[in-house]
């Protein structure tokens, strides 16, 4: 097992598109590295790069002490599951497992052995003698699973891989790849992953690290928790979190309790906030998790008033929507505590808890209010 | 009101008999115009078998395709012909054409086309269209110069003319045949096949190949029925009788008898058009499944 590092990789695609500028990241050695950002942020380029189904345009990657640039995908010792599973479609599942060590001329009952011992670990024994077609979506995923796991390669890559599959099966999967890995570890083959999925709550709860990305861009590579509490920039802030930070433009004037005005409403910030900025004033983004807006009456101190565009009963919460002017806040309240006399057109106080407050420069997007520890 | 509740049931009932009886005489008249148009169309052929088995006589004196005293006569003075060698010779000359023609045909068709598919090299697209222009281009065009050529180069009454230009992948129809069925597979099984160790070779062997079974057994089943069937290019190439295919062997005895032995050349013809419907019925599933470019199912 093995590094993983990317020095400033590029990717300018035949057509002159610039798909990923410049990209820096490591990945330790046993380590669960999530890549994820929205549809067409290069995330599966960047994989294909690490793969070798890809050339590299610039950079160097990087994968133990060896920079693979000009090393087939083969040598790179890296081993790839696909979205839509790619097994080889006129082999049995017994060959599509073992034709990566048979290509390698590895002797037949260390073949055998590798293979009997893949398919116990994924419970795939009975599907041996079975062709892809003959296969459901999570049995294919779990010989595509196998197909990489019998190379025991350095590094694994995941494009999507739990996609297709419908969401209970998706769950199921998540936590037998986790398990996998976990165990792997434990086992003293830690196996370095790096796993690419637009889904939040897989990079939430699969990865060790998430690099989030963007338009070919990193836009922070962080545990889930900092991700979360401490998140870089404002895209960070809006792509994590369900569902979705409040990103809106306010006034802030600093102070021992500094105060923000957005349309013509001024909140005094009293906790939390005044120790996290320093030197900052004017034109900001104000971002408030929809968990930490508390709703009040209207016309409470310190809160925002807004008007009530939707309620939203989900069961154990309700998602509230307000707007202020043209800007539109969703508050979530557990369902107990929630005042059921509230209606669609009421007016509500809304009031951000001062600690959780995150403040975003207006220009570049990037958190001014983490404090520079 | 007891009327009225019962009444509908009975009309819609008597509706839906009426729907039935309509969609059955429907059904008779379509299939009884589509079995003329069928017997039409194959009724020369069914004549052709018939009239084998009559006698040289009788073959024009009646209409009827069913012969009056059915004879093997024809089949037994076709097949000695009216040269040194029997019939059979001339069957094998024509496999010894076909075989290897069908071999390289499959192999360098197979070959351009996974090049034109999957890679980009300079000038890709320049070749490509060359490609496509050789397939507009009418043959008659190419037989001169081409003749010139090979009498140049000494291969005039030999097979290397029908052999090679198809081994070096000449029949551009096959190699867009089988481009647009490669087209039509994802390529991730091949990248799959990358990432587990295998060359641009193997990966070909081992995963496009099979991948691509049923476009190459239709390029085959193509390249042998037209090989086959093929007059002019033998008629070109081939002077010596010894070496001539069925297609010019059954051109032969039409030249060498004064009075035409009718019978006789058309006993051959049967038994030329046998090899052709084998090879046809054995690979009939295939061959649909080649020509309706599918590629694979998700
Ligand atoms: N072969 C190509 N030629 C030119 N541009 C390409 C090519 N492949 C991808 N791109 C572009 O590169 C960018 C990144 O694509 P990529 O497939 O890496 O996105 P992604 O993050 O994996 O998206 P998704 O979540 O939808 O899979 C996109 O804007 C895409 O249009
Ligand atoms: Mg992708």
């Amino acid at each position: 097992m093995a590094e993983l590092h990317l020095k400033s990789v590029e990717k300018t695609y035949g057509n002159g598109f610039k798909a990923v500028h410049g990209i820096d990241l490591s990945v330790k050695e046993g380590e669960f590295m999530v890549l994820v950002g929205p549809s067409g942020c290069a995330k599966s380029t960047t994989l294909r790069m690490i793969a070798g189904l890809e050339t590299t345009t610039g950079g160097e990657i990087h994968i133990g002490d060896k920079v693979v640039n000009d090393l087939v995908p083969g040598k790179r010792g890296i081993a790839m599951v696909f979205q839509n599973y790619a097994l080889y479609p006129h082999m049995k599942v017994h060959r599509n497992l073992s034709f990566g060590l048979k290509l390698k001329r590895e002797p037949k009952d260390k073949i055998e052995r590798a293979t009997a011992e893949v398919s116990g670990v994924l419970q795939i024994e009975e599907l041996l003698d079975r062709l892809p077609k003959q296969l459901s979506g999570g049995q294919a995923q779990r010989v595509a699973l196998g197909r990489a796991l019998i190379k025991q390669p350095e590094v694994f890559l995941f494009d999507e891989p739990l996609s297709n599959l419908d969401a209970k099966l998706r769950a199921s999967m998540r936590v037998r790849i986790t398990d996998l890995h976990k165990r792997l570890r434990a086992e003293g083959r830690p196996a370095t992953v790096v796993y690419v999925t637009h889904d939040q709550v897989e990079a939430m709860t699969m990865g060790d690290r998430i690099c989030v990305m963007k338009d070919g861009h990193i836009m922070q590579v962080a545990d889930p928790q900092t991700l979360y509490q401490r998140p870089a920039n404002a895209f960070v802030a809006g792509f994590i979190g369900m569902p979705e930070m409040n990103l809106v433009p306010a006034e802030l004037t600093p102070g021992a309790a500094p105060v923000l005005t957005l349309h013509g409403q001024s909140i005094t910030i009293a906790d939390g906030l005044a120790s996290r900025i320093s030197g900052v004033q004017g034109a900001v983004t104000l971002g408030i998790r929809p968990q930490q807006l508390e709703v009040v009456a209207a016309q409470s101190d310190n809160a925002l008033t807004a008007e009530i565009t939707n309620l939203e009963f989900m069961g154990h919460e309700v998602n509230l929507h307000a707007r202020i002017g043209d800007a539109d806040f969703v508050a979530v309240v557990p369902s107990e505590r929630f005042d059921t006399t509230l209606q669609r057109g009421d007016p509500v106080g809304l009031k951000p808890i001062g600690s959780h407050i995150h403040l975003f420069d207006a220009q570049n997007g990037s958190n001014i209010s983490i404090a520079a520890d | 009101m007891v009327d009225l509740t019962q009444t509908p049931p009975n009309t819609s009932d008597a509706l839906q008999r009426k729907l039935k009886r309509r969609a059955k005489i429907s059904a008779t008249i379509r299939y009884s115009v589509l079995a003329l148009i069928g017997l039409i169309m194959v009724y020369p052929l069914i004549w052709m078998i018939g009239a084998s088995f009559k006698t040289n006589a009788e073959m024009f004196s009646s209409p009827s395709f069913w012969p009056k005293e059915p004879t093997l006569q024809g089949y037994i003075d076709g097949w000695k012909t009216s040269t040194p060698y029997t019939f059979g010779h001339f069957f094998l000359n024509s496999l010894w054409i076909i075989i290897p023609k069908v071999i390289g045909t499959a192999i360098s068709c197979t070959l351009v086309a996974y090049g034109f598919a999957r890679f980009e090299f300079p000038g890709k697209n320049f070749l490509f269209a060359t490609v496509i222009a050789t397939l507009l281009l009418p043959n008659v065009v190419t037989r001169i110069p081409q003749y010139l050529l090979f009498r140049d180069i000494g291969w005039l009454d030999s097979f290397l003319p029908l052999w090679v230009p198809s081994a070096l992948a000449g029949d551009a129809f096959f190699v867009f045949m089988i481009i647009q069925f490669l087209r039509a597979i994802p390529r991730d099984m091949e990248e799959a096949a990358r990432v587990d160790g295998a060359n641009t070779l193997q990966t070909l062997i081992y995963i496009v190949v099979p991948l691509l079974a049923p476009a190459i057994i239709s390029v085959c089943l193509f390249q042998f029925m037209w090989t086959m069937n093929d007059f002019l290019g033998p008629l070109i190439y081939i002077s010596s009788v010894d070496k001539y295919p069925v297609s010019l062997a059954l051109k032969l005895s039409i030249d060498t008898t004064e009075a035409f032995a009718w019978n006789q050349i058309l006993a051959m013809s049967v038994l030329t058009l046998i090899p052709s419907l084998t090879v046809f019925f054995l690979a009939q599933k295939y061959f649909i499944e080649g020509i309706s470019t599918g590629g694979v199912k998700g």
